[in-house]
Order: structure tokens, then sequence, then C-alpha cells
């Protein structure tokens, strides 16, 4: 894909939250920094919200267990919210989930802002929440959420593995909104990660625009389902 | 595939102070009280129960895939196997199963997924997805589809490959096989019999499940 100008940058800090309108036409790069990031993030149609990201719509349509290049993330009308246009991570987690206040207890302690200021212990659920709050959603609007950066995988007998360095310093994945996508993100560690200290990871965001997809892109290409959910997503805008 | 373990029940549907049959293509809602055991047999075999449960006293606090999978490290629901909610409730606890395992992660079928799995022209057949929404209109509590979370499939054969690929296998199920939960808190749960007719796993064959509830010891 040819690089267009860059409209801005910026850097989501350890453990925060962060959400954008991404514009069709757009795509956000995600980096991570300094390796073993997670950004854990989920997606609603922003002109009609009750349509968003649908984790079993997007493996099963594409009969996948795990998001890379090629890929593309599916709402629940068939439609395409986003599309995996570049990645040099190769494996992304779609179905471990979020920490939440009792997990991120458990394992690193209690940390307040009282005592340690913004460097205070954050879960994924709790971001996930308050974000979706601002753009007047709740917690009957919260789906299965996208693990980028981490890798878990199933073993024969249905046995999860979280498998460490998987992101180095410098990886990235970038998302073509391919409808104007509410994105809600933020860096908590991964749930399954085995790490005992509470050491959750900057990334890096780049929004640029992107021409649309073209007839032989790659995501739309990949399976005749995709072909269908382009055609679908496509319609919507006519 | 590795062995998997069945567990039988010792609960006689002579007992039972509940129980149906429900035609592939219908859905069912009902409230399950805490201690009370919910059993859903495949009568036929190789039938997918999409299946949602809530918190009866908080909708909002609804099954989560996610963190039921997470919280066992095992992406197939079997015998032991705690349903947990988006809040971390333990709603159910399957404590029998002659089938062996089920999926969780394939998700109910729409009329929109069908077009992009099968054909644009698909549209108009008969979803799960559908029908979980006319149980929610039909149970008039202020539900709509942003409650539909995602499902439980039970009796469906949805394996995970360690490359990360997704595969619909045959069904392991058969006639009479069943799966039997204790409800752990006061449960609300919502069932679409799967009217799919696209996909092998049933052997293009919606068949009727049977749903029955016994009392817990000492009620």
């Amino acid at each position: 894909m040819s690089e267009t100008p860059v409209l801005w940058e910026e850097t989501v800090q350890p453990g925060a939250t962060w959400s954008h309108v991404l514009k069709r036409g757009t795509a956000l790069r995600i980096s991570d920094i300094e390796g073993g990031a997670n950004a854990g993030a989920i997606f609603y149609n922003f002109e009609c919200p009750v349509e968003r990201y649908n984790m079993p719509d997007t493996l099963k349509a594409q009969h996948i267990a795990h998001l890379t290049a090629g890929h593309v993330l599916y709402s629940d009308m068939g439609r395409i919210l986003c599309s995996v246009t570049e990645d040099t991570v190769g494996w992304h987690d779609p179905i471990a989930g979020c920490s939440n206040a009792k997990l991120v207890g458990a394992r690193y302690g209690d940390a307040r802002y009282q005592e340690f200021r913004n460097d205070c212990h954050r879960n994924a659920l709790d971001s996930f929440l308050v974000e979706l709050g601002k753009w007047g959603l709740g917690p009957r609007d919260l789906v299965p959420n996208v693990n980028f950066f981490s890798k878990v995988t199933v073993a024969e007998d249905g046995g999860m593995h979280f498998q460490p360095g998987n992101s180095q310093a410098g990886d990235y994945v970038e998302l073509r909104a391919e409808m104007n996508v509410l994105t809600i993100l933020n860096t908590c560690s991964h749930p399954l990660d085995p790490n005992p200290k509470y050491q959750p990871k900057a990334v890096r965001l780049m929004l640029r625009k992107v021409p649309p997809p073209a007839a032989d892109d790659v995501c739309r290409i990949s399976r005749p389902e995709n072909e269908r959910g382009f055609l679908l997503t496509e319609r919507y805008f006519l | 595939m590795s062995a998997m373990q069945t567990v039988e029940s010792k609960l006689d549907p002579v007992d039972a102070v509940y129980s149906v049959v429900i035609p592939a293509g219908e859905p069912w809602m009902r409230v399950i009280h805490k201690g009370q055991y919910f059993r859903i047999v495949d009568l036929r075999g190789n039938q997918a129960v999409d299946t949602l449960f809530y918190n009866a006293r908080d909708y909002a606090d609804r099954y989560s895939a996610q963190d039921t999978i997470r919280e066992q490290r095992n992406i197939y629901l079997t015998t032991g196997t705690r349903l947990i909610s988006t809040r971390g409730t333990v709603l159910l606890t399957i404590v029998a199963d002659t089938c062996g395992r089920h999926d969780t992660l394939g998700g109910a079928c729409a009329n929109e997924s069908n077009m992009v799995r099968y054909a644009i022209e698909k549209r108009h057949m008969h979803a799960c997805r559908s029908s979980f929404l006319k149980a929610a209109i039909d149970w008039d509590r202020g539900m709509e589809k942003r409650d539909i979370a995602s499902n439980i499939n039970f009796f469906m054969n949805v394996p995970v490959t360690p490359e990360g690929g997704l595969t619909f296998e045959d069904g392991i199920s058969e006639p009479g096989k069943y799966v039997e939960m204790r409800a752990e808190t006061e449960v609300l749960a919502m069932i679409s019999n799967c009217p799919q007719l696209n996909n092998p796993c049933n052997a293009y064959d919606p068949t009727p499940v049977e749903v029955l509830i016994w009392n817990g010891q000492g009620d």
C-alpha cells in the first residue's frame, strides 16, 4: 500500500484508555513501542452503535481463531468494520477477553490512585466500561474484545495457552476503517499474561488517510466470504 | 481427538417439575431458580442449541463466552465448567454431560452472517438471532438486540486448531445425549433451537430438543 500523509500520531500510555471514531477511508496503525504490549479493542458502527464487532461472526466467516493481515473484523450485520491490511506480528488474540478488577487485584495486588497516582493499577473491563460510557454506551453494549499483539493458542484438548514474546519492539498492525467505526482501546495487560509484575506497555498510534479497498485488495480477495462482506459494506453507503 | 469424558446424571425425568419439547426454529425462555437443575436433551442427534444466560436480577450481567473459556483455560464446555458472566458471576455449573463437549466460539446464525458465509440470496432464511430477538421482544422486559450476547452452542463441534484455524466438524452428539446444569443463582435462560439449513454440522436437518427442570435437593 502506498504511504499517505499522516493525520496525527499519539502515544497511549501503559494501562491507559483511548477512543476515537475512525473515519471510513482512514487507517489506524498501532505500534508496539518496546515489545510485549497488549492493546484490547472493541468496535462499533458510530452511526448506529447497536451494530458492533461480533467475535463469532469474525471467526466463523474466515475459519480463524487468530487475526492477521488479510483478515477483517465483522459486525453482527454482515458488514466489515475494519480490515487488517498490514501486520508484522502474525497473530492477534480474539478469544481470551479482558482483565477485570478481581483478576488484577489477585495477580498484582492493590495500587490505589491515592498512593500511586497515574501508576495505579487499572483493568481492561473497567477501562472499556468507562470509555463506552463517554459515548453513551454501557455494560449491555460490551462485546468480546480483540487483544492486539497477544497470542493464545488452543491445544487439541481445548486448553488455552498464552505465548510470551509474540510481539517485538517496533511491531505494528494496521486497521483500515471500512465504516465510521467507534474504536475503544486500552493498553491493559493481557488477562493470561504470566508476568507477575504489573507492567502494561504503551502503544503508539498513527492515523492516516488511505485509498478505498481496490478490487484486488488482499482482505477482499482472501476468501469468498470477505468478497461478500465488502459488497454488503459498500451497499450500506449507496 | 483426545478422549472426552462423559458424565451421566442421577436425575429421573419422572421427577422433573417442568419439561417441554422445543421444535427447531423456535425460541424458548424461562427463569431457572437457584439450585434447580436444567437439562437439554438432543432428541435426534447433532442439533445445535444456541443458548444465552442472564443473571435474572440484572440482565446487564450476562453469560460471557470469553470470561468463561479464559477462567477455565479451555475453549470447550463440559462437566465441571462454570458458566461465568461479564461481572464474574457463576450463573450455572455443568454437572452432567453425555455428549462430551460444547462450543461457545461459533456464535449464532443470523440473516446477515448467512449472507456473508453462504450467499447473498440467503437473507430470507430463518436464523437464530431472529429467534433470540423475537424471544427478547415477547419477554417484554426491555431486552433488545444489544442484550443478545455471544452464546453457547450446546452439542455443536467447533474445534480450534493449534495453528489458529476454526473448523465446523461433524457433530459428536447422538440421539438422547444431554447436558445438565445446576443454577448457581437466579438465571434467565434463552434458547434458539437452531434452524440452520446451510451447515453440515446438523446434517442439514434441524430437529427438536427437550428441556427439563428439576428442583434442587431439599426443595
